[in-house]
């Protein structure tokens, strides 16, 4: 049973959660009867397997939570319309493919170099289309809060409400149904570990997202902005008296949130090709808020590890359990994380972190 | 960073200690001495100061509450200026409109001309007034390095792009940053514990990191708020060495700072606030001699036998 994370969703209905679905649920939905499955055999079998793919899938989620754990590490905000500020970077991503004459359904006839160059091409149009969406966003929905001091309350509530009107712009523009599939670069088996394939898509992911948290933490941890961010993101007030420009601040936080997401936005689209759909942020968001969460929010180093470890953890359970409980594993290991360590797994917040 | 006309045992513990009981000929006499030996130079230029921040007519309400009442002093370039006066005076609030945390109801506060009272905050740091902080406010989880450093990059330029791409002159100004900020540890005497967590160093240390971190923005103004609070005798006699040493440096300091040894030892001119007016501003031999201070606040704090005056006017 080869990992093809593409197999088509068998009831073709759940557009959301087909796009979740992992590779691995596909044999499982042959002989999955029963509401709850206790599958150790499973998961013994296939733990290589869903190791690298929840590495790959945690990789997505490590980056989009990164955006949210850095704006609330500077303003205490759950930035809740960062997943339209991904879809955003989705659908840049799938007009730049649109754009560069991929067409749905057919696969590229092109010699590898030029296909990486393309996606290269995608993900920068992507990064800068999600980063500048990003600031934007700040500029029109939160900026204007600042000023007049709202309560917290009125920054939580406007990031719901412009999450909803960012989507249902989407949907407007774009219609409700996913766009096509265009993909540019199949998954191929490069090399197996232990007997579990790992493709080239799950190489590039990992080691792409990896490289783009290393220049993260590298920039907020020993560059003069970042250390900016830091100061402002443990104490606003003084970071101000020694200079510190706080409004700049919170918009250098808010286009490297997007540019992250514009970035996972690709990753995504690559290994999920039909995957543009305007509300197709939602879930993907929610777990990657999770991610920051469980990780310790606010904390760069523990939206990686969280991410990596719901990615994985979610992949397990789905074994273990059952297909159509790989949610509830991802959710209830947030809760049971939180139980025991309130403050996430490396706990504390950006202002904590060590640099 | 030692003073190599400095005396050699220390100028604190002994002499301030006994200052209190000097009259005003041994206190001049005093003064020429640790002047003499601390700094030579600066005696002619702290007498004929210009003035390098004009306080005018400042008045701060609080809803109801009058905090400053039309209080006007000035700074001179080169001295230390010792701002006192009883609790709830004002002399906190005087700093937060200097260094822009409140805007002044009326009146303006002028640094060489211009105004700061409606300057954006993070702006009045690059104009040159950087203070320390009463209760202290230091970026807990960085280094104390790294804190001195978010005090360079006050005077620093990267773009974002500069920083991204790590431009040689990110590097070159992140590198002197940090040389900047290792002199500045080693000038107030922590550099031993540099890279340690701010929240780590002893209460002393942070105390002087908050003074590093101020020098390093490269004020024109040096704003000390109670740096002696909490202190043991011989940590503040070390505190005023520093204080004076930091005005030989080149620094104008204004402090803030309830205990009389400090601010008899290390000022050369006092301003009295009570209930948000000036009530005197001279040389501190004057000041306290003055029936309204003693009356107000100066004459139970150095007596200490008769503290209830203070107590019993505010």
């Amino acid at each position: 049973m080869p990992a093809t994370p593409q197999a088509p969703d068998a009831s073709g209905e759940r557009v959301i959660a087909s796009v979740l679905d992992p590779a691995v649920l596909t044999p499982l939905v042959v002989h999955a009867q029963p509401w709850i499955n206790f599958d150790v055999g499973l998961l013994v079998d296939r733990f290589w397997a869903n190791t690298i793919n929840g590495l790959a899938y945690g990789s997505v989620y490590a980056l989009i939570a990164l955006g949210y754990t850095l704006v609330y590490g500077v303003l205490q905000l759950i930035n809740f319309a960062h997943s339209e500020i991904f879809v955003i970077g989705v659908f840049a991503t799938y007009l730049t493919f649109l754009g560069l004459g991929f067409q749905p359904g057919a696969l590229p006839n092109l010699p590898i170099a030029a296909i990486i160059l393309d996606l290269i091409l995608a993900g920068v149009v992507a990064m800068v289309v999600a980063g500048l969406a990003a600031v934007g966003l700040e500029r029109v929905a939160y900026r204007p809060l600042r000023r007049r001091n709202a309560p917290r309350l009125a920054f939580l509530i406007t990031a719901i409400g412009a999450s909803f009107a960012i989507q249902q712009v989407i949907r407007i523009w774009r219609g409700s149904n996913p766009e096509g599939t265009i993909r540019l670069l199949p998954p191929s088996p490069v090399f197996t570990i232990f007997g579990a394939p790992i493709t080239n898509l799950q190489i590039i992911i990992i080691l792409a997202s990896l490289a783009m948290f290393v220049v993260a933490d590298q920039f907020v941890n020993r560059s003069r902005l970042g250390r900016g961010i830091r100061a402002v993101a443990q104490d606003p007030a003084t970071a101000t008296l020694m200079g510190v420009n706080r409004e700049r601040v919170i918009m250098i936080t808010f286009a490297v949130g997007g540019i992250l997401a514009g970035a996972a936005a690709l990753f995504y689209l690559m290994t999920i090709p039909q995957g543009a759909v305007y509300n197709g942020g939602f879930l993907l968001g929610i777990k990657a808020f999770t991610a920051a969460v469980l990780g310790g929010i606010g904390n760069l180093r523990g939206a990686l590890l969280g991410g990596l470890i719901l990615g994985v953890a979610e992949n397990y359970g789905q074994s273990l359990f059952g297909g159509d409980w790989r949610d509830v594993v991802a959710f209830v290991l947030l809760v049971l994380v939180l139980m025991f360590r309130p403050t996430g797994i490396l706990g504390e917040s950006l202002a904590r972190s060590r640099a | 960073m030692t003073d190599p006309t400095r005396l050699d045992g220390d100028p604190g513990e002994g002499i301030l200690s006994s200052l209190e009981h000097m009259d005003a000929g041994e206190r001049a006499e005093h003064d020429a001495a640790v002047a003499s030996s601390v700094a030579p130079t600066r005696v002619s230029t702290v007498a004929q100061g210009e003035t390098l921040l004009a306080v005018d007519g400042l008045t701060v309400r609080f809803g109801g509450l009058t905090a400053l009442d039309d209080v006007s002093f000035d700074v001179k370039r080169g001295e230390i200026l010792g701002l006192i006066g009883p609790n709830g005076a004002g002399k906190t609030t005087c700093f937060n409109i200097m260094t822009g945390v409140y805007r002044p109801t009326s009146g303006d506060i002028l640094l060489e001309g211009r105004s700061l009272s409606r300057m954006k905050r993070y702006r009045i740091i690059q104009e040159g007034v950087a203070r320390t902080f009463q209760n202290i406010r230091l970026f807990g989880a960085m280094t104390a390095l790294e804190n001195v450093v978010v005090g360079t990059d006050a005077r620093h330029r990267t773009s974002v792009p500069g920083a991204l791409l790590r431009l040689p002159r990110h590097h070159r100004e992140e590198k002197e940053g940090v040389e900047k900020a290792m002199a500045l540890l080693e000038f107030v005497g922590i550099a031993d514990r540099a890279a340690d967590k701010a929240t780590a160093l002893p209460y002393g240390y942070q105390r002087r990191l908050e003074i590093a971190r101020a020098l390093a923005t490269e004020p024109k103004l040096l704003c000390l708020d109670e740096p002696a609070a909490g202190f043991s005798a011989t940590e503040k006699d070390a505190l005023s060495e520093l204080i004076l040493k930091i005005r030989d440096d080149g620094y104008t300091v204004v402090i803030v700072e309830h205990d009389m040894r400090v601010v008899l030892g290390v000022t050369d001119r006092l301003v009295v606030l009570d209930f948000g007016r000036k009530i005197a501003d001279g040389h501190p031999d004057e000041v306290r001699r003055d029936p309204a201070v003693i009356s107000a606040y100066l004459g139970g704090a150095i007596d200490e036998a008769t503290p209830a005056v203070a107590e019993g006017d505010a």
